[in-house]
């Protein structure tokens, strides 16, 4: 689609929808919002993207192909099961490390959010695989 | 935490993630692939061993006590559900390493193939329903793509059919857990058995009614088995004998789970009509193949009768019947399988599956007709072969309970299966070759190394049936008390009380 308006929107669009996306994913620990719908956002952010400019930009853009992301969340996500039984406890355990910075501010990492992570790219990997396939036919 | 529960479904995930890293070098992905398949028997193997050992092993997904989180339970029926179906993908693997063409490895089928493996084996081990649907969904999208891999005009018309009733099933199999939901509060099916103990027993009828056939359309009985035929034949050889195997029989797992654990309230309403459907399945699958002339036509239609034996031995619910319906799984599942990988050679040599294009497959290649005896044999019940005696102790059990048409009706389709598989062997093996027939090519020994390692399994369960039988029992005691599954997920106390209740409820009818 050779828009204008479409294109220049799409260009403010896409870095307000990833954005939102990695809040999305990040907000769901305890809130509304989690790995798959951030990554629902994100795959939407391609396919604007997509529309705007065509499947070869977006894929270029992009630049990993989409399969490679769903083994690497796929692999993610189990990993962070498997972290648990390491620990010895059953299998998706949660488990935290928890950094102190200076200030009193501290940052929470933990198998939870490596799952999430691993779930946000599973999604967009196999949306992109489908929107990418559709577009090639 | 026992790890070799989850096992077997973190390892075929694990290598299809990795898998899917791979695409781009074939010999890697075959090579992992094969791997995967012997890890996931190896740990299978163990899971069966600590079940045998150390009785129904249970883990908490994340450590949230049941009812509460996920609970993945292996008692003897799930455990050997497991081993078999690991030990069946690592033939179909094995055979897939010749038979499966490079442009199908490069659209995914290393990593489809592990996600169905995943998703039968979570579907055996899960212990809360709306899991066992995520499973279910999980293996229906992999033999979807599975099923039309290759875009072929058959395909997608078998793949279609396949998935839009396989959908039709789901959505059924969705409604009845939002009203067991709304009517106790819990999807645990531990937690269901005790709770549903307290219920008015019409609701769980109907909504037992809603599982049967859901399930049953999955299982491919009567009269919901229409797009098994019209689909199985159409993917290659390693793909459909894999399907054959496991797929229905997943199905026939879920059926047995539910009306053991769940939906034993009006054993006398639901059960007969299990076991007329089982009648039918049994009539129905067999008269229909007789007049098929497709190898793989044929044999799909007997996977219809094949499931009926075993709906036969859920429906007579006696220790007996349920011993024999999981002796008759597991040779089933060998023997038919095997069956496709031999059509599979047989096609190779012969060029065709069309029993009246080909022939003298006995001159030609009497090592094939051997092991095409054996499985065929088996499957009709000849003994010292598997199928005799799955095929006894369901008769043993029909005749025991006093219901002697269904022995009637089990002992007369019996006799039918074999002229199906004398009529293969007359067309395909017996008979020269008619003159117009199609040039075949010699197949890799690869071939032959899964068709002879099934059929030595089905010769082996025939001559040395013990320890299977052994296995049958205590999956059918388990059957038949739930409150064991119920102890071991949720501990002691609710055991007792549904124990009480069962009890009661057997003092009221007295």
């Amino acid at each position: 689609m050779n828009s204008l308006i479409l294109r220049t929107t799409t260009m403010l669009l896409i870095t307000i929808l990833l954005l939102f996306s990695v809040f999305l994913l990040l907000r769901g620990h305890d809130l509304p919002g989690g790995g798959f719908i951030g990554g629902l956002t994100a795959a939407a952010a391609v396919a604007l993207y997509v529309l705007a400019f065509g499947a070869q930009a977006a894929n270029d853009m992009v630049r990993v192909r989409p399969r490679a992301l769903l083994g690497v969340g796929l692999t993610a996500a189990v990993a962070a099961g498997l972290i648990a039984v390491l620990f010895g406890t059953p299998f998706l355990t949660g488990h935290w490390l928890i950094i102190d910075l200076p200030g009193s501010a501290e940052v929470k990492l933990s198998t939870v959010l490596l799952f999430d992570v691993g779930v946000y790219l599973v999604v967009v990997g196999t949306v992109l695989t489908m929107l990418f396939a559709l577009e090639g036919q | 935490m026992n790890l070799f529960v989850v096992a077997p479904v973190i390892v075929p995930l694990f290598s299809a993630a990795v898998l899917l890293l791979l695409r781009h070098s074939q010999g890697a992905q075959r090579v992992l692939a094969t791997l995967s398949t012997v890890a996931s028997v190896v740990v299978a193997a163990v899971l069966m061993a600590q079940v045998s050992s150390g009785g129904i092993q249970v883990v908490q997904f994340g450590g949230w006590t049941a009812p509460f989180g996920i609970s993945f339970v292996a008692d003897h029926l799930s455990a050997v559900m497991v081993l078999i179906a690991s030990v069946m993908a690592l033939a179909s693997a094995v055979y897939a390493l010749r038979d499966i063409d490079p442009e199908r490895e490069r659209s995914g089928f290393h990593p489809l193939f592990q996600v169905l493996l995943v998703g039968i084996n979570g579907a055996f081990l899960t212990g809360d329903l709306f899991n066992l649907y995520v499973w279910f969904e999980v293996l229906l999208i992999s033999s979807f793509v599975l099923l039309t891999l290759g875009g072929r005009r058959a395909q997608l018309e078998g793949g279609i059919k396949y998935v839009s009733v396989n959908l039709l099933s789901s959505m059924l199999f969705l409604a009845a857990i939002g009203l067991l939901y709304g009517l106790t509060g819990t999807l645990n099916m531990a937690d269901l058995a005790v709770e549903l103990r307290h219920q008015d027993p019409g609701l769980v009828t109907t909504i037992a009614m809603l599982f049967m056939v859901a399930f049953g359309i999955k299982a491919a009985v009567f009269p919901l088995f229409f797009w098994l035929p019209a689909s199985y034949h159409t993917p290659p050889i390693a793909i459909s004998a894999f399907f054959a195997g496991m797929l229905t029989k997943v199905g026939v797992y879920a059926l047995m789970r539910v009306f053991t654990l769940l939906f034993t309230g009006d054993v006398g309403y639901t059960h007969t009509i299990l076991l007329w459907v089982g009648a039918f399945t049994m009539v129905s699958g067999v008269l229909t193949a007789a007049a098929q002339s497709d190898v793989r036509k044929i044999l799909s239609f007997h996977i219809i009768s094949q499931i009926g034996y075993m709906i036969m031995g859920l429906a007579l619910y006696t220790p007996l019947a349920l011993a024999g319906a999981v002796f008759y799984l597991i040779h089933n599942i060998v023997a038919k399988a095997n069956l496709f990988l031999i059509a599979g050679i047989a096609r190779r040599l012969t060029g065709s599956f069309d029993l009246g294009r080909i022939g003298g497959l006995f001159k030609a290649a009497p090592f094939l007709s051997a092991l095409f005896l054996i499985a065929a044999l088996g499957l009709a019940g000849i003994p010292p072969l598997s199928g005799f005696w799955a095929k006894l102790l369901v008769v043993l059990a029909a005749l025991e309970a006093g219901v002697w048409w269904i022995a009637a009706v089990a002992l007369g389709v019996g006799l039918l299966t074999l002229f199906s598989m004398t009529k293969i062997w007359q067309y395909a093996y017996w008979k020269p070759a008619p003159d117009d027939a199609p040039v075949g090519a010699a197949p890799s020994r690869l071939f032959y190394a899964p068709v002879v390692g099934l059929a030595a399994l089905t010769v082996l369960l025939g001559l040395w049936s013990t320890p299977l039988i052994g296995v049958a029992d205590a999956a059918a005691a388990e059957l038949l008390d739930p409150s064991r599954y119920v102890g071991a997920v949720l501990g002691p106390e609710a055991a007792a009380s549904l124990r009480a209740v069962l009890e009661a409820s057997l003092g009221g009818d007295q």
